[in-house]
């Protein structure tokens, strides 16, 4: 029998961007608020003196552990999915500050087209360019609808960046200049200028200068020392929850952060959730926390997850393609990321140094900014090339042709440690109806309760925007000087590794109930008093890095809590769409 | 899997010097068995003499926690020798210190699979063969290109641990040898024993559980990792894997560098240096 501890306002799932920025907001207004994070307490002090490549990169020390609980895989409908059983495959953050503690902090606002990409599309170029099976719709608010959560978002995260000139409006600048570039990303940039292409800096979660955020929270100016993606930051100059939202929440006083703390079900009587019952990882005790609004703010697994084991929602079935938890899974795996790596015979650069969002990018080919008349797939993304500070270990790129072991291989990855460069291209996934996310029959998790199952496969739409991807920054590469070009290759299928971070849907924003889940202030539209945050609301990828996104939801959610906790009911209207899927 | 490992040796009731004699041959191209020599103890170590200098100090952790069997180890540092070998640019495998830090970490979490869930059933068919030894052409890109190390991905369905894997592996490397050239893998030619690593590379060697490319990974792998990690994992001895790559190792700030043309090369510096020791 589980413990019941006292009633509180609003209880929080999740301690990351989603988790953390709900709860910092409702505490602020004076809720009463419990936030739950699974993983472990972590501050500044543990990454002081941790530079250590090995234990962070190659050992996955900040994420997920597995042995408890993983995903299973598969491809096709028809096939046994097969448990994801180690974190060399699947990367999920955990502990306080959630996956942004070990975020890159590349940073970019989705675009006008992403939120309305489905009416656009038709609306430029007919039906038929959307092809038979994808699923992608609109998300039930537009770009100046959440531009103002973005701004906000910014300014709490101290983004360092200057704008996209293809970019949409803004209502104003970055609050911190960009990053100093380095020779390489000087290099990135001056040569596509040159091309007649419109490049930016990255804007980063990696600050530029000394700050204080709105929330009088101080972050400092990063130091470029590389230990950055998968790491914690020494010096508090990355954008994460642990320097932001989190003290903002406790400095309150209305908020109780509690760790190891793993919610397993959202309760819920008569349509209304109760609050959520969690287990203490350390004694194994169970408690009950009763709340007036429950808000799942965790990983886009997580949130998936806890609706199904809890039974809210209809399952989404891919025979019928009806119901709406588990549909429209999407994110960036093996076929994203791809681009053409050179390899510089007369340059050297310094490469170990660093920053998770140093870097140069741009935009021409992503969204609508390009004529997709002629092109075989709609949307796009963003070209980057970054210099994230490369560890001793990880630096191994040598040409193809290469062995990839012995004295030829040795030679080689020495001499050309310093001297290779990776351009990429980051293209929107778009939403398939044999793309989704349910229980597995078979798995079970140290409780005995199923694990998540992912069911994904690649179609042709994703194979042609890689293609088109990889001419265009092989293009670029050639252009910047590189000696050696080696191309990546498009992948014929899913590998079922979940590296990155970048997962998505299966609990989807929509202005229709029939095909998601929850309304464009994240609440559920069966269950008016709870509302499921973050990456899983993505109807459909973005062509560029979803953080701010994500941080911008939170906001927009944060609002529909309090609107809610004062006038109750159903806050978006439903409106009925046309999915000729 | 029944062994067929030669007992002459231990039948007779070795003893080190006829030892180190009899492993003192020609190995990974080196002459006069000095590798494998310090491998099994270092022999220039007084005995009961007082420990005063940090290079002493360092041999205190030349020794064996997982390897229970020296001739396994001295299997395993034979091949990751091969794979790392010693050239002009500096020291091989052997002499980073790799055998230990493989030894090191197979005895650790990493080697007992603690943080990997490994709860059953485990399939054993084809398909899952097929896809551990999948080509390795996309492991060098992605979103996580540029932190990982590139060795290809597999998939991971086995109830065996990587300690299991290693142990499963070292032995078939040495049966390979057997059935080839009738030979310890250890006492073969370079030539001889790059045949066997390519045999376990292309997934062509015999192996119980797992197929032989998964095994030749992590070896690769953890060869790699050992030459490259920072020097308190026991390989990157005196930081001369660093030293080669010109790679600095953790430092605070690089802020009044960062837009610097010129290649900078510095002295490296270890965690020990870092946690200011």
């Amino acid at each position: 029998m589980a413990k019941k501890l006292k009633k509180v306002d609003v209880v929080v799932v999740g301690s990351g961007w989603a988790g953390g920025v709900v709860s910092a907001e409702l505490a602020k207004a004076g809720y009463q608020v419990v936030t739950l994070e699974r993983g472990k307490k972590q501050d500044r002090q543990d990454y002081i003196g941790v530079k250590d490549e090995l234990r962070y990169t190659d050992r996955y020390e900040m994420m997920q552990n597995l042995s408890p609980e993983t995903i299973t895989s598969r491809v096709k409908i028809e096939d046994t999915a097969l448990p994801v059983r180690t974190r060399a495959e699947m990367m999920a953050g955990t502990d306080l500050g959630g996956g942004s503690v070990h975020w890159a902090g590349a940073t970019y606002r989705w675009r006008a087209i992403d939120f309305e990409l489905r009416s656009k599309t038709i609306e430029r170029y007919g039906k038929e360019k959307i092809p038979e099976g994808m699923t992608i719709q609109d998300w039930g608010i537009t770009y100046d609808e959440m531009e103002p959560y973005y701004d906000k978002w910014e300014k709490t995260a101290g983004i360092s960046g200057e704008p996209d000139p293809l970019g949409d409006k803004r209502s104003s600048d970055y609050p911190n200049p960009p990053m100093l570039a380095s020779p390489a990303v000087k290099l990135f940039k001056e040569t596509t200028e040159r091309m007649g292409y419109h490049p930016f800096q990255v804007a980063a979660g990696n600050l530029s200068q000394a700050y204080t955020n709105p929330d009088g929270e101080k972050l400092n100016a990063c130091m470029f020392c590389s230990y950055c993606t998968m790491y914690g930051c020494d010096f508090t100059a990355k954008s994460d929850p642990l320097a932001t939202v989190i003290p903002t929440a406790r400095k309150t006083g209305n908020c109780e952060i509690r760790t190891n703390s793993l919610v397993r079900r959202v309760l819920h009587k008569d349509g209304k959730a109760t609050g959520v019952m969690f287990t203490d990882t350390r004694t194994g005790i169970e408690y009950e926390q009763p709340a007036d609004v429950v808000v799942l703010g965790a990983f886009s697994f997580t949130n998936n997850r806890l609706l199904m084991l809890s039974e809210i929602g209809t399952q989404y079935d891919p025979a019928t393609r009806k119901g709406t938890i588990g549909r429209n899974f999407n994110g960036q795996f093996n076929i994203t990321f791809l681009g053409a790596r050179g390899f510089f015979e007369n340059k050297k650069f310094n490469l170990y140094m660093g920053a998770g969002a140093l870097g140069g990018t741009l935009s021409d080919f992503a969204g609508d900014n390009f004529d997709h008349s002629n092109v075989d797939f709609i949307n796009g993304g963003g070209i980057e090339m970054r210099q994230y500070g490369d560890g001793a270990i990880s630096t191994n790129h040598v040409p193809s042709g290469t062995p990839k072991w012995g004295p030829e291989f040795k030679k080689n990855s020495i001499h050309y440690a310093n001297r290779s460069l990776v351009a990429w291209y980051t293209p929107a996934v778009m939403s398939w109806w044999h793309n989704y996310v349910d229980l597995d029959p078979t798995y079970k998790d140290e409780y005995g309760d199923p694990l998540l199952r992912i069911t994904n496969r690649y179609t042709d739409h994703d194979r042609n925007m890689a293609k088109f991807g990889i001419e265009k920054c092989s293009e670029i590469m050639k252009e910047m000087g590189a000696d050696i070009i080696d191309e990546d290759e498009v992948p014929e299928e899913f590998d079922h590794i979940y590296s990155g971070g970048h997962y998505a849907g299966g609990i989807i924003m929509g202005a229709d109930p029939e095909t998601s889940a929850v309304n464009n202030y994240l609440q559920m539209w069966e269950m008016d008093n709870l509302f499921v945050v973050g990456g899983s609301a993505f109807p459909q990828f973005g062509g560029h890095h979803p953080t701010s996104t994500i941080g911008a939801l939170a906001y927009r959610a944060a609002e529909g809590v309090e609107k809610y906790l004062k006038e109750g009911g159903q806050l978006a209207e439903a409106k009925q769409e046309t999915l000729n899927a | 899997m029944t062994e067929h490992r030669p007992h002459e040796d231990t039948q007779k009731g070795i003893s080190r010097r006829n030892f180190i004699k009899n492993t003192g041959l020609v190995a990974g191209g080196l002459v006069g068995g000095s590798l494998f020599g310090g491998l099994l103890t270092n022999q220039l170590q007084k005995p009961n003499a007082p420990i005063n200098s940090e290079k002493e100090v360092s041999h205190l952790l030349e020794a064996r926690t997982f390897f229970s069997n020296s001739e396994d180890f001295l299997i395993l540092s034979a091949a990751t020798e091969r794979l790392f070998p010693t050239d002009d640019l500096g020291p091989g495998a052997i002499e980073l210190g790799v055998p230990y830090f493989i030894d090191r970490q197979l005895a650790g979490e990493w080697g007992m699979n603690a943080k990997e869930y490994m709860k059953g059933p485990f399939l054993q068919t084809g398909v899952v063969d097929a896809y551990e030894s999948q080509a390795d052409s996309t492991q060098d890109q992605g979103p996580n290109a540029e932190t990982q190390v590139p060795t290809p991905a597999f998939r991971y369905q086995t109830p065996m641990t990587r300690g299991d894997i290693f142990m499963e592996g070292v032995q078939a490397l040495e049966q390979t040898a057997q059935e080839k050239f009738k030979t310890n893998f250890h006492k073969l030619e370079p030539k001889q024993q790059d045949e066997i690593l390519q045999m376990f590379d292309d997934g062509k060697a015999k192996m119980n559980g797992v197929a032989s490319t998964t095994f030749f990974n992590l070896l690769l792998q953890t060869t790699i990792e050992g030459a490259y990690a920072d020097p308190v994992y026991g390989g990157n001895r005196n930081m001369e894997g660093w030293r080669m790559k010109e790679f600095p190792g953790p430092r605070m700030s690089y802020t009044a560098d960062i837009e610097k043309e010129d290649f900078i090369v510095m002295k490296p510096e270890s965690l020990r240096n870092y946690q200011g020791h």
